[in-house]
């Protein structure tokens, strides 16, 4: 099982188009963030782990290399983790495993992008092998419209309602940006203005589509006994999953998604959670689509399969609803890929340890952090607990 | 048992834009100038060049720009007479890490000029320690290339 | 120096060059279908039929021998009808990627959806239902690779 594992802290960049500032100059900006909100001597950290998307995504390759003086590791051992969209949780989990482990007291955890450098569509063609899949996938986009129209048909969701709901799910979550300083993209939008935005790729238009962020995220993980000589108001890691499964996207079911729900049963499971729409007060869920949202919710246990719609249409998952989901506006406002799932990680801290200031839930003390990646393959999902 | 399957062949293109942000654009600018531009750590009071907007070491942060000398000393070099797909430049070209005089780290740029064109010429004229200085391009566009390599110092 | 919301950018364009060994599976595989035959596989563990066809199951790891040729016809899962374009993409907008079921198999193919007009959204709603009926639609000039096969067009 591991020793307890505390978050003490977390730092986030302003998203956007940063061409106010070079790519290791934006990483510093979080590190710089991480260390004035703790206090924290960059000397005292035992270890770095660092991770970006797909490298590429910024035209240098191993971008952990290049953010060495950044990231403080000059001295120190450093680690890469690059698992796609997942990165970001997968960055958290190996800071946990490092701690937990015996083998460091203090790790900093980095992610970042800079999608505006380089063409994201264009570099994520490069994460498909070029013999079968390269050219039909269309980008991201294209595979969540698969996915979705997988699980409507599934599930016999008119495609009326599917429609409906996630036109709820954005208006909800830009509207949510406005209270999240970080938050890259934040706009009043109207139903008409939803529904009647430009296809991308049929059935997801524009606003059902998270940005292209720049930005990063850093966070400190420390042991119990480090947590408590710093004295930190500290989130503590109640439970870790990640799942994944076959490379091809046709070889296995996405609607009743086994890797989503694999992911979360094993760390409710680590967490002692049974009933996780009861327990949990609050979910950091990746939604780079309006649409995955809604999987989620029902790959996660929050409601049955083919229910989700219904549900968002209610407010259940909701600011004031009974599971708030994504109160920061989530990825769809804000996507600098590699840090996107570190940033639902830090957002989940910032709620349970009641910082997360306008956007905070009351009395948050149980939260769930996820991120997805692969070519819609892997899921990992992080409990979060205020004790 | 050794068999040669089909390959394909395929080249991955990707479009950048690299933000060079606040101290890169003041370097830059400075090549534009004919200058080269390193900065002072306070704390380890060494100069770092290219200039940089915190020390490495110190992690102190540097915001103060100063001019560096134009010449320095070979620490160490690399004659390359290989061309590789997207290299910089078309063979041979030699690659040195060079200590600009008063500066604290290495400035990794070319040698070139004074015969500077076959193995046998950088052997014999190319040591560690030997003496070398800018030379300059006449177009400067604000690019690392501004400078077109350093030639031994006669 | 004074604070800017841009400062200088470099514009570069990163090129390499790949030459991909295609390996036993592939090689037999696409030349399967310049022959316009689609095959693949059957693992023995878990009595699934994969396609396209390979050397291992993924999820019982074991390893399998047997090229079967597969039908030509099948369900269409998922589709979505692709609008935007992006740096270098292999397939030019409008176009119709689509998961099949070929019958008889028990994993997703993905290739595209074809053979009517795809200018309106609106009318491609209409044409292309899940589960509706396709069949692989070869291209005359076969070059051993994914896209001998020209699309998936719907049976009549």
């Amino acid at each position: 099982m591991g020793r307890p594992v505390a978050i003490v802290g977390s730092g986030q960049t302003r998203h956007g188009r940063r061409f106010d500032v070079s790519y290791p100059e934006l990483v510093k900006e979080a590190v710089d963030a991480v260390f004035e909100n703790t206090g924290i001597s960059p000397q005292d950290i035992d270890g770095v782990v660092s991770g970006t998307m797909p490298s590429m995504m910024e035209g240098v390759a191993l971008t952990h290399f290049y953010f060495a003086d950044v990231l403080r590791s000059v001295g120190k051992p450093i680690l890469k983790t690059e698992t796609c969209g997942s990165t970001g949780v997968s960055l958290a989990i190996t800071g946990y495993y490092w701690i937990a482990s015996g083998l460091a007291d203090l790790v900093l955890v980095v992610g970042s992008e800079k999608m505006n450098e380089g063409d994201s569509q264009a570099t994520m063609t490069t994460v498909v092998e070029p013999f079968y899949q390269r050219y039909f996938i269309a980008g991201a986009p294209g595979v969540f419209s698969m996915q979705c129209q997988e699980w409507s048909n599934r599930f016999g969701i008119p495609e009326d309602k599917v429609r409906e709901a996630a036109t709820r799910i954005t208006i909800d979550h830009h509207n949510d940006a406005f209270d999240n300083p970080y938050a890259h993209i934040k706009k009043r939008l109207t139903p008409d203005e939803v529904n009647n935005a430009r296809i991308i790729t049929y059935p997801i238009r524009l606003w059902d589509v998270c940005p292209n962020s720049d930005g990063a995220c850093a966070m400190l993980f420390a042991s119990e006994k480090m947590a408590k000589k710093l004295g930190l108001k500290s989130a503590w890691v109640k439970g870790v999953g990640y799942s994944g499964e076959e490379y091809w996207f046709g070889d296995s079911e996405k609607a009743i998604w086994q890797c989503a729900i694999d992911a979360a049963r094993q760390a409710y499971d680590m967490a002692g959670i049974k009933n996780p729409r009861k327990e949990l007060d609050v979910a950091e869920v990746y939604n780079p689509f309006t649409y995955q949202e809604m999987l989620y919710y029902e790959c996660f246990g929050f409601c049955g399969f083919g229910e989700a719609c219904d549900l968002v249409l209610q407010g259940v998952f909701s600011r004031e609803g009974e599971l708030p989901c994504d109160p920061s506006g989530g990825t769809l406002c804000t996507n600098p890929i590699g840090a996107t799932g570190l940033n639902r990680v830090a957002e989940a801290a910032l709620q349970v340890t009641g910082q997360a200031g306008a956007h905070q839930i009351p009395g948050a003390k149980l939260g769930l952090a996820h991120a997805m990646g692969g070519v819609d393959q892997f899921n990992g999902v992080m409990i979060l607990g205020s004790e | 048992m050794q068999k040669d399957y089909n390959t394909l062949e395929n080249i991955i293109r990707l479009p950048h834009k690299y933000a060079a942000g606040p101290i890169f654009t003041r370097f830059y600018d400075g090549l534009r100038a004919g200058k080269i531009l390193g900065s002072t750590c306070p704390n380890c009071k060494k100069v770092l060049v290219p200039a940089r907007s915190f020390c490495p070491q110190c992690h102190a942060n540097l915001d103060e720009f100063v001019e560096v000398a134009q010449e320095g000393e070979v620490v160490s070099w690399a004659y390359s007479d290989k061309e590789f797909f997207g290299s910089p430049g078309k063979p041979p070209f030699i690659t040195a890490l060079i200590r600009l005089d008063g500066t604290g780290c290495n400035f990794l740029h070319l040698l070139g000029g004074d015969g500077l064109n076959t193995l046998e010429n950088v052997q014999a004229k190319v040591k560690k320690g030997t003496r070398v200085k800018v030379v300059w391009n006449e177009d400067k566009i604000g690019r690392m290339l501004d400078i077109k390599y350093f030639e031994p110092v006669s | 120096m004074e604070k800017r919301a841009e400062y200088d950018v470099i514009t570069d364009e990163v090129a390499i060059p790949y030459e991909v060994a295609y390996g036993p599976t592939w090689t037999r595989f696409f030349e399967g279908l310049k022959n316009e035959k689609i095959y693949g596989s059957k693992c023995e563990k878990c009595n699934r039929i994969l396609v396209p066809a390979r050397s291992y199951c993924p999820r019982c790891f074991v390893e399998i021998k047997n090229f079967i040729e597969v039908d030509q016809e099948g369900t269409v899962i998922s589709w979505v009808l692709t609008e935007y374009e992006y740096f270098g993409m292999p397939t030019k907008p409008p176009f119709i990627g689509a998961l099949i079921r070929l019958d008889g198999t028990d994993v997703n193919f993905l290739h595209l959806i074809g053979g009517f007009d795809l200018s309106d959204p609106d009318n491609v709603r209409k044409r292309v239902k899940n589960g509706m009926k396709v069949k692989a639609l070869w291209n005359d000039d076969k070059k051993g690779t994914i896209m001998d096969i020209k699309y998936f067009t719907p049976v009549k």
